[in-house]
């Protein structure tokens, strides 16, 4: 492990994880805040012999990445929230072809427009679905610059093994702050053999198909079952979170990226007030760390929970499927591209702790 | 006993779901051949896309890549960045690349996206039964123009192989139809050269098919023909639109003839001072 640490911006450290972790393809097409991985990407990979492409839409972009994905190559893409709308039916195709991909998306503040400020109001979007149909994405939320270096690299890993979109969501904050970060001297690139790709036949007696239709119900039943089989097993072995301080937590926030951040400084600033708040933060929004939080809810030193986000309560109805009604679950959020600040959270904490909250008050 | 005739093995056995007296089979037999001819099957990769042709991904033998509608050359483009010694290829309709897929196509030839287009042109969306198409003639009557195309209400015809050659990326287009013998041998002729265009790295290339629909035409197999000789030639006149004067030797080797770079008008190095 290498101790030199250089200090980058987020947005660069995705596209440097990214030609780390063996990916020689970039399809994009600018937006804020997430253009900063193309400009890296654009010199890059012309020094490395790699593929840039700057692509004529999001849509273009996303189908260039399916066809690296279907030749059996590393392939990446990022955008933002009105871009990563655009790539949505792309990302169908991709679940419906089992193509491994990796796409990041710079969450900002929707809808529509919106505006150009960090936001976490794609979260049902990556997370609930997208694009049409039933499908997953695995769907990983960086906290710092160096998480987005070793989550990027296994991203790639997880796409690989599993033949699925892995969606890095990180949001405006993320992708523009500069932190120093440590990368490793040599990356284990896990290399999986891709036999079904359609890169020519090479002798085989039989010619490789990419395909997401499937004209015959049964056989088109059968395959989406094979898929939710796939997603079973990704949600037995790939959920990821960072709990803190449970064991004697009375009110316990669950926060994930950015605002996780943000609580965990209020973590201390409640303890010198006398109150005991712990903190659960989903690395993994799908899989939801749904086992962490029924368990949680369980403990009878937990009062309550207190979710936190940038968007009107959206991860906080996962939070409420985990906590099955055992313990009260209240929400504070911000929007269009404000950031909660510590206090607005410890004055939250307080509330709950003296019982003047209301569950559904939300603002 | 000698065998003087068999399948092409361009071709899978899968049965074709095309309509009787539809272009789509002649010119899926015409590609297939010339992949043989030019040994490609073992590292070809083609791009099916969305309306009747959805399911040619089966029928080629080569290597294939379904794609959604319109998309084709975008995804062509995402796999011969990767392979770039392999054959890429994309096969089209007029709903799926004139339409949907107006971006993706023009971006392609724009960039000079070193992929082979073969554009089955039959002038009405088949698949979703007998919508108008971008190319659909003035009056001709559609399930969506059923008093017949008005130019004042629905628009003029796009001439893709006219609009995709007047781009400096595009090197080589030509537009043919498969309605006889003689068509069919200059079909197979241009379907050899975009290959070779290719292969030679000098940039995008596109065959256009003028194309039968004869269950959405409404008419008989050989009736449908007629009418394409008698009224879609008229719209889209058959020939070479670009990179006629393109000359390949024996070994498919670039002898002579215009090709993009030499169209461009600038000095690559002279500007990027």
């Amino acid at each position: 492990m290498a101790q030199k640490r250089v200090l980058m911006k987020g947005n660069e450290v995705i596209a440097e994880a990214a030609i780390r972790a063996g990916c020689r393809n970039y399809f994009g097409y600018p937006i804020t805040p997430q253009t900063e991985v193309m400009h890296y990407m654009a010199k890059k990979m012309v020094q490395i012999g790699g593929n840039f492409v700057q692509a004529e839409s999001e849509v273009s972009a996303i189908n260039m990445v399916y066809g690296a994905a279907s030749a059996g190559f590393r392939v990446l893409t990022s955008s933002s929230s009105p871009g990563i709308s655009l790539k949505q039916e792309g990302i169908s195709y991709i679940a419906g072809a089992e193509l491994p991909a990796v796409v990041v998306n710079i969450v900002r503040a929707g809808p529509g427009l919106g505006g150009i400020q960090p936001a976490q109001g794609d979260y049902f979007q990556a997370t609930k679905g997208g694009g049409h149909g039933d499908y997953r994405n695995i769907v990983i939320a960086p906290a710092s610059v160096q998480e987005l270096y070793e989550l990027v690299v296994e991203a790639f890993n997880l796409a690989d093994k599993y033949r699925m979109c892995v969606m890095i969501l990180g949001d405006g904050t993320l992708g523009q702050m500069m932190e120093p970060v440590a990368f490793r001297d040599e990356e284990t690139i896990e290399t999986v053999a891709k036999p079904w790709a359609a890169a020519g036949r090479n002798g085989e007696s039989d010619h490789h198909t990419i395909t997401s239709i499937y004209i015959d119900p049964d056989v088109l039943e059968g395959k989406n079952l094979e898929l939710q089989a796939k997603y079973d097993v990704v949600k037995a072995n790939e959920v990821r979170y960072e709990a803190i301080g449970l064991e004697d937590a009375e009110i316990v926030i669950t926060a994930f990226s950015t605002c996780s951040r943000i609580s965990r400084n209020v973590i201390r600033q409640a303890a010198e007030l006398g109150i005991k708040v712990g903190m659960i933060r989903p690395i993994t929004l799908w899989p939801f760390p749904y086992e962490i939080i029924s368990k949680t809810a369980d403990m009878p030193n937990v009062k309550a929970f207190l979710d936190v986000e940038l968007n009107a309560g959206q991860m906080i109805e996962d939070v409420r499927l985990g906590c099955a009604g055992k313990k009260p679950c209240y929400f504070h959020g911000r929007l269009g591209g404000n950031l909660p600040t510590q206090k607005e959270i410890l004055d939250k904490i307080v509330a709950i702790h003296e019982g003047k909250m209301t569950q559904g008050g939300n603002f | 006993m000698a065998i003087v005739f068999e399948p092409t093995k361009g071709l899978t056995t899968k049965p074709f779901h095309y309509c009787p007296g539809c272009c789509h089979g002649i010119i899926h037999r015409l590609i297939a051949e010339t992949m043989v001819e030019m040994d490609l099957l073992e590292s070809a990769v083609g791009v099916a896309s969305v309306g009747c042709t959805y399911n040619s991904y089966e029928y080629f033998s080569n290597d294939m890549v379904q794609a959604s509608h319109g998309r084709a050359p975008a995804v062509a483009t995402g796999i011969k960045r990767n392979l770039k010694d392999h054959v890429v290829f994309t096969y089209q309709g007029d709903g799926d690349l004139a339409s949907i897929g107006t971006a993706e196509i023009i971006h392609a030839a724009a960039r000079g996206e070193k992929i082979t287009v073969f554009f089955v042109n039959n002038a009405v969306y088949g698949m979703t039964s007998g919508q108008m198409a971008p190319t659909t003639l003035l009056g001709q009557v559609t399930t969506t123009s059923p008093f017949g195309r008005d130019q004042s209400y629905q628009g003029y015809p796009i001439n893709v192989s006219e609009l995709l050659s007047n781009l400096t990326g595009s090197a080589y287009i030509e537009r043919v139809c498969v309605t006889d013998f003689k068509n069919i041998q200059n079909a197979k002729q241009a379907i050899k050269k975009a290959f070779q265009v290719q292969q030679n790295n000098i940039g995008f290339s596109m065959v256009e098919f003028l194309s039968t629909c004869p269950t959405n035409w409404g008419k008989e197999p050989l009736p449908a023909m007629d009418w394409l000789k008698e009224n879609m030639i008229k719209q889209y006149p058959l020939g070479c639109y670009k990179g006629n004067d393109l000359v390949f030797d024996a070994d498919g080797k670039y002898v002579s003839g215009t090709r993009p770079v030499d169209n461009a008008g600038v000095n690559v190095a002279e500007v990027k001072k």
